[in-house]
């Protein structure tokens, strides 16, 4: 028996990159549709199937959502179960965890996760620790979901990534999807889920097209995806900026320099068996994530990297993060302070002793 | 919850049970000077639409047409040193306030210009010297911050000076402000510290497409959820700067008095969308035009020509002025330049040892190098 101490020289051809516009089954006939309509097919499927389960927010109703997420549903599904709440944050996500721990299974829309602050005491303090607390008598299989990170010049109050502050949490799972078929697949597993979810979508993201079969499928939480095979970097991301990655990516190998893009899907549970096995085959990490550094999904990634492939990495992890000041109104600032594949670049050259 | 639309119900939405206020003799100089205030924001507003739609202005922008009369008849009822905060429909309360449209403009157009060197945005306007403790973007955030500027007034009158400066702050927000938990709290803490603060509900029947009944409890007498806490409320007409002021100055001059918090149910109506994506779908074209009859400036305009205070000649280079004001205000902002990258850094905290570079990249690979 061998025992492989480094990776480096292993054949990557096991390894197959699924695209960010979904995987398209031979058999099947391509269907293309927008995030937003990924989100919605599978709350409607579950909704479908388990009559518990039940969606409410701010305008998610009779406006159709503010973002058209949620369009139509209230005609299928009616108004006991499509719920139009007034701007009362901290009372209905309350409400629907008080639901949650008598077996509903409730999905509250937040317009934009930048509201769920005032619903922090209910979503932090009442939902993940629920089990914990009452000794496993009282679940919370609860799906909170909404707009997060910066949607466009909406300046400090309505720009957060939530990831940053609540990823910090135990109890609760977090997806970041990045595309439609991720979004489909890691709702439907949401829904299905026996503990409080915290699903994140990006307002940018929401008209973004891929493909999304017609035939069922979920995806599991702590699977990450390849979205680019190479030999390196590997740049781990999750959500909007793994298309920041893979431009990063596409420009750095005109450049000679192979990046491994690993697309985290969900980042509690985060797949570390992925992401430590590329990192050992590339010898460098960078890790990009849209919150603040300081405490930060990113920062536990590169601390996890480094304990685990210290031996492995040839340089420090480095970490493509939004600047650390609270997000400006002004256009140039703004794509300033944002993570972008200019950043990502500087940081492959850095570690790859390439600047 | 019923689907029949409050505001759509014109006569008892905009008939509210004032009480009675004694008619204030108000110079003719003054009513003009209100008649420009509400002209001056409405042209200032129609300019931003098309500055939004021209792709000038980013993000969220709300305007304030149809509401004009609240924020000028408010604000001439108080002192400039009172203080004055609102939420994200923030444009009229800062122009009322005397803030110069073209710091105003070029916020919104993010230039180092901005009254907030375009850090904020239109959601998001702040002015010192004139006592605007800022616009906030979150429903109800302001409301407590609203008690605290008022806690802080007394505070300084009774702890620190012993004197009586004896200001009284206004603290606006919407009808769905109403069914926020911060504002129930903030006014509970109003009437337990007798807060010389007045909560005023620009209740225009909606927030985003949610007809006010469809999301609040007593929407046809919201005054009783003050009455909850102790406070006092009164109904308003909002359409009549005039009325407004009225009332507004009566009340102003009660809370001063008494250093007691207030509660104004302030009915009046936004002509067009939420923001500027809103097609409106939630009601009526029938609607809109009934309101728009009862428009503040047409009411204030026919009330001075009809006593033959205010000629054509006189209307028309007024229009005319205000034009030319905002046109230039506009041309102002587009010449401001954009804040440079270092204003990224600088006002994260208060720079006694210079600037703060942040702790990310890209300062930090920088240093890498
Ligand atoms: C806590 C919070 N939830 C949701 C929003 C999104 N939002 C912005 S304005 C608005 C409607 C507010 O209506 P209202 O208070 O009546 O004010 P109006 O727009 O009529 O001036 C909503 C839901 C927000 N900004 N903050
Ligand atoms: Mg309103």
């Amino acid at each position: 028996m061998t025992t492989i101490i480094s990776q480096r020289d292993l054949p990557m051809t096991t390894l197959e990159a699924v695209p960010l516009t979904g995987p398209v089954p031979p058999s099947s006939p391509a269907r293309e549709i927008e995030f937003r309509d990924a989100v919605r097919e599978a709350m409607s499927e579950e909704m479908r199937r388990d009559a518990r389960v039940f969606l409410l927010g701010e305008e998610v109703a009779q406006y159709n959502g503010a973002y058209k997420v949620s369009r139509g549903m209230l005609e299928e599904f009616g108004p006991r179960r499509i719920i139009d709440t007034p701007i009362s944050e901290s009372g209905f996500a309350g409400l629907a965890i008080g639901a949650a721990m008598l077996g509903l299974r409730p999905i509250v829309e937040f317009m934009s996760w930048s509201f769920s602050l005032v619903a922090a005491d209910p979503i932090l303090n009442n939902a993940p620790k629920m089990l914990y607390m009452s000794g496993g008598q009282f679940g919370c299989p609860i799906v909170f979901r909404g707009n997060d990170g910066a949607g466009g010049q909406l300046g400090s109050t309505h720009s957060w990534c939530v990831e940053g502050l609540y990823s910090n949490v135990p109890g609760l799972k977090m997806a970041i999807p990045s595309n439609p078929y991720d979004a489909k697949g890691l709702m439907k597993a949401a829904i299905r889920d026996d503990d409080p979810v915290f699903f994140l979508e990006s307002e940018r993201l929401l008209a973004f097209k891929g493909h999304v079969p017609e035939t069922e499928y979920t995806i599991p939480f702590g699977k990450a995806a390849i979205r680019r095979v190479g030999s390196d970097v590997t740049i781990v991301s999750w959500g909007r900026p793994v298309h920041f990655a893979l431009e990063a990516a596409e420009a750095l190998a005109k450049e000679g320099i192979s990046c491994e893009v690993i697309d985290g899907r969900t980042i509690r549970p985060m797949d570390w068996e992925t992401v430590f096995a590329s990192v050992r085959r590339t010898n460098a990490c960078v890790v990009v994530d849209q919150s603040w550094s300081f405490g930060s999904p990113g920062s536990e990634v590169a601390a996890q990297v480094s304990l685990h492939c210290f031996d492995d990495l040839d340089h420090p992890v480095v970490r493509v993060h939004s600047d650390d000041v609270p997000a400006p109104y002004a256009f140039n600032l703004e794509q300033e302070m944002l993570p972008n594949a200019r950043k990502i670049c500087q940081a492959v050259r850095t570690v790859t002793y390439n600047a | 919850m019923s689907s029949a639309s409050q505001a759509s119900d014109l006569a008892s939405f905009l008939a509210p049970t004032a009480r009675p206020v004694k008619r204030k003799d108000i110079p003719v100089a003054t009513l003009k000077q209100w008649l420009r205030d509400m002209m001056l924001i409405r042209e200032f507003e129609i300019r931003c639409m098309q500055a939004y739609q021209d792709k000038k202005i980013g993000g969220f922008c709300h305007v304030y047409i149809g509401q004009e009369a609240v924020a000028v008849g408010c604000v001439a009822a108080i002192e400039p040193k009172d203080p004055l905060v609102t939420a994200y429909r923030d444009h009229g309360h800062a122009l009322a306030r005397g803030m110069a449209p073209k710091y105003c403009m070029a916020e919104m157009f993010g230039r180092i210009g901005g009254c907030a060197k375009g850090k904020g945005g239109s959601m998001h306007m702040f002015d010192r010297a004139n006592n605007l403790f800022g616009g906030h973007g979150i429903v109800g955030a302001q409301t407590p911050l609203g008690a605290g500027l008022a806690f802080a007034t007394k505070y300084e009158d009774e702890v620190i000076n012993r004197g009586k400066s004896n200001r009284v702050t206004l603290c606006f927000l919407g009808d769905g402000a109403l069914n926020q938990g911060a504002l129930h709290e903030a006014m509970n803490l109003a009437g337990l510290m007798d807060l010389p603060v007045i909560f005023i509900v620009e209740n225009n029947g909606y927030s985003m497409g949610t007809a006010i009944e469809r999301g609040t409890t007593r929407a046809d007498r919201i005054i009783s959820k003050a009455a909850g806490y102790g406070i006092e409320g009164v109904e308003m007409y909002g359409m009549d700067v005039v009325q407004v002021y009225d009332a507004m100055k009566d009340l102003a001059d009660r809370c001063r008095a008494t250093s007691r918090p207030a509660f104004v149910d302030m009915r009046t109506y936004r002509y067009k969308g939420h923001s500027m994506s809103d097609p409106r779908k939630y009601r009526t074209r029938e609607e809109e035009e009934q309101y728009e009859a009862h428009d503040p400036i047409g009411r204030l305009e026919k009330q001075l020509r009809s006593t033959n205070q205010l000629t054509d000649a006189e209307f028309e280079s007024m229009g005319d002025a205000i034009r030319e004001e905002v046109r230039e205000c506009v041309a102002w902002a587009d010449a401001s330049p954009v804040p440079g990258i270092e204003e990224l850094y600088h006002d994260v905290y208060v720079e006694r040892w210079g600037p703060y570079t942040g702790t990310s990249l890209p300062s930090m690979l920088r240093e890498m190098q």
